[in-house]
């Protein structure tokens, strides 16, 4: 054994601790919250790693409670909807954007970067009283048009990048054949961009999914709310008393499916994100 | 992989149909009115949801109105911002908890950024490495980017619990702590919570950018290191760092303009507490809980003329990055 061999040795075990550390970093809040999420109240002071006992209860009264389940139906229809639009308004404005060369393009694309680094907070007032006039305050309508304002530049700006890939001879073949841009969006290229509307769309869905200032403050009572709102204001009695069990057994019912699909979609997730390169 | 970098050779489209001027121009121009029509539908949501409700903000910030009244308000002038009456300054500028907010952002959005860049670059290159199982250690990262902000600050609240949490359960075993830290409640403290699960969730995003630059860089650079036996910490930072730089760079001056909004992170993990309130927290209290849309709005303006001046700065600093979308 020289010193050459163990230091390689050495290397390859401090390589293997890292990942492993990396590996806990990542997912050992919400295995924990898996584990806390099974432990009756009166266990809760008990720290350990793995649970003694599987308790169903804090599922059973999350999943009872009506205004829960108001808000994971709530939550699915604003996100659905968001990334319908946001989709449908990206689709035809990426072809335009991605495809056409025509003057003031660059300051559309500029005003789309600006929209998307826009703070929420800034149009909070004056979106709220947009709410209120079209009468959607405290409607999950409200939300799904307030969303547009951070998924429709994400989704265009994204759209464009892959639009701009695909092979111009497709496009100049069907308009040699006098198809028209629209023929031309919905029969060339939109079989063609379906990867791409896959990615934007998870992207849309999650952000929709998860968003809270505007859905703390477009709503009022219980069965409007969205899943983000219902969790932050799962309190108990008392700012001291908080129901942890529930808080972490509704927290992983929100958050499952969300991790099924990060799984799943990985590599789109992944190249979306880095096409994007604009909001996380 | 995709990056923002693409290079599609968009100027060449033209030239078989300028061969044909006349019916090329007639097409030409119909792309061009198609283009626009496309472009209305979106031009007007964001006109709806971001345009308009931008210009009231800033309209509403010269007035007193109130969440319960809007249509009566009246115009003050810039008294919301700072008016000298009776021999005293009023208004946000002198608002001492404003001021703290505003440090309490700029403090968080520096080091929060400054982490996770660290981090992500380290994850970024064992993520690059080839080893068996690196599918699954990548979906392991990305899962804190998934979970909802308002989950994962619940999440840590709990762990950093001050009776039952197990991170002062870990620390008080190791023996680094004597007593139970009350992380989310103390004014020393709470920051580094806040800044700790921010970190935990924007590592991956980081990473993953880093991660696209790095996979794209050329293998011979490499090939000559290592056939010149160049120890591998110097080959990073005389030949990874520099490269990567531009995507670090995009990827820091979002994270930070994402920073300078904070606001989820902060109002579930410590609601309104002063030590840690961000701008955002500030003027959403000011204006859903003081019901005060004046004032509000005026510290939403500041808040955004600040990302603004920051954003406008980005863009002419770094105009060739942006070539994505620019000139094609």
């Amino acid at each position: 054994m020289t010193a050459r061999q163990l230091s390689k040795i050495a290397k390859r075990v401090g390589f293997w601790a890292l990942i492993v550390l990396i590996m806990v970093y990542a997912v050992f809040p919400f295995y924990y919250a898996v584990i806390t999420s099974f432990k009756p109240s009166s266990e809760l002071f008990r720290v350990e790693l793995w649970p003694s006992t599987w308790h169903l209860g804090n599922y059973a009264q999350v999943l009872t409670q009506s205004s829960f389940l108001r808000a994971i139906f709530n939550s699915i229809v604003v996100a659905v909807s968001v990334v319908f639009i946001a989709l449908l308004l990206g689709i035809t404005a990426s072809y335009a954007l991605g495809r056409v060369r025509f003057r003031g393009r660059s300051t559309v694309l500029l005003v789309i970067l600006g929209v998307s680094m826009f703070p929420q907070v800034a149009v909070l007032s004056g979106l709220f009283e947009v709410i209120r006039t079209l009468n959607l305050y405290n409607n999950p309508a409200g939300l799904i048009l307030s969303y547009t304002i951070f998924t429709v530049p994400f989704t265009v700006w994204v759209l464009t990048t892959f639009m701009k890939q695909l092979p111009m001879e497709l496009e100049e073949a069907a308009i040699m054949d006098g198809a028209t841009p629209w023929i031309t969006i919905t029969k060339v290229f939109l079989p063609l961009m379906w990867p791409a509307m896959a990615t934007t769309g998870l992207l849309a869905f999650i952000a929709a999914w998860n968003e809270f200032l505007f859905a703390l403050t477009f709503t009022l009572t219980d069965t409007q709310r969205t899943v983000p709102v219902a969790i932050a204001l799962l309190s108990g009695g008392s700012a001291y008393e908080l129901p942890w069990g529930p808080i972490m057994a509704a927290s992983v019912v929100v958050t499952v499916p969300l991790v099924v699909l990060v799984i799943i979609f990985q590599r789109r997730i992944v190249s979306g994100l880095t096409a994007g390169a604009v909001k996380g | 992989m995709t990056t923002s970098h693409s290079s599609a050779p968009v100027g060449a489209r033209t030239a078989p149909l300028t061969a044909r001027r006349s019916r090329g121009t007639k097409v030409r121009r119909q792309r061009v009115k198609a283009a626009w029509l496309f472009l209305t539908p979106m031009l007007v949501a964001l006109a709806l949801v971001a345009g308009w409700p931008l210009f009231r903000t800033f309209f509403l910030s010269f007035t007193d109105a109130s969440l319960s009244d809007l249509g009566t308000a009246n115009f003050i002038g810039f008294e919301n911002y700072l008016v000298h009456d009776n021999g005293r300054w009023f208004g946000i500028m002198a608002d001492p908890v404003w001021w703290q907010s505003v440090w309490n952002t700029v403090y968080f959005s520096v080091v929060a950024v400054s982490l996770k860049v660290k981090f992500g670059v380290i994850v970024a290159l064992i993520l690059n490495a080839e080893f068996k199982g690196r599918t699954i250690v990548r979906a392991a990262v990305l899962i804190p980017w998934a979970i909802p902000t308002i989950v994962s600050a619940q999440m840590w609240a709990w762990m950093l619990n001050d009776q039952f949490g197990i991170i002062n359960h870990m620390l008080m075993g190791v023996g680094v702590i004597d007593d139970p830290i009350a992380w989310t409640a103390s004014a020393t403290y709470s920051m580094w919570a806040v800044i700790m699960v921010d970190v935990w969730k924007t590592i991956p995003f980081v990473a993953l950018l880093v991660l696209a630059a790095l996979q794209m860089l050329p293998k011979d650079c490499y090939e000559a290191a290592e056939v010149d036996g160049i120890h591998p910490v110097r080959v990073f930072f005389k030949v990874t760092l520099p490269l990567v730089t531009p995507a670090l760079m995009v990827a820091v001056i979002f994270r930070l303009l994402d920073a300078l909004r904070v606001f989820d992170v902060i109002y579930v993990l410590t609601s309104n507490s002063t030590s840690t309130m961000s701008m955002s927290v500030y003027a959403r209290q000011q204006l859903v809980e003081f019901q005060d849309v004046g004032y509000g709005s005026a510290a939403s303006t500041l808040l955004f003329l600040i990302i603004a001046l920051a954003t406008v700065a980005y863009i002419y600093a770094g105009r060739k990055q942006l070539q994505l979308g620019g000139d094609a």
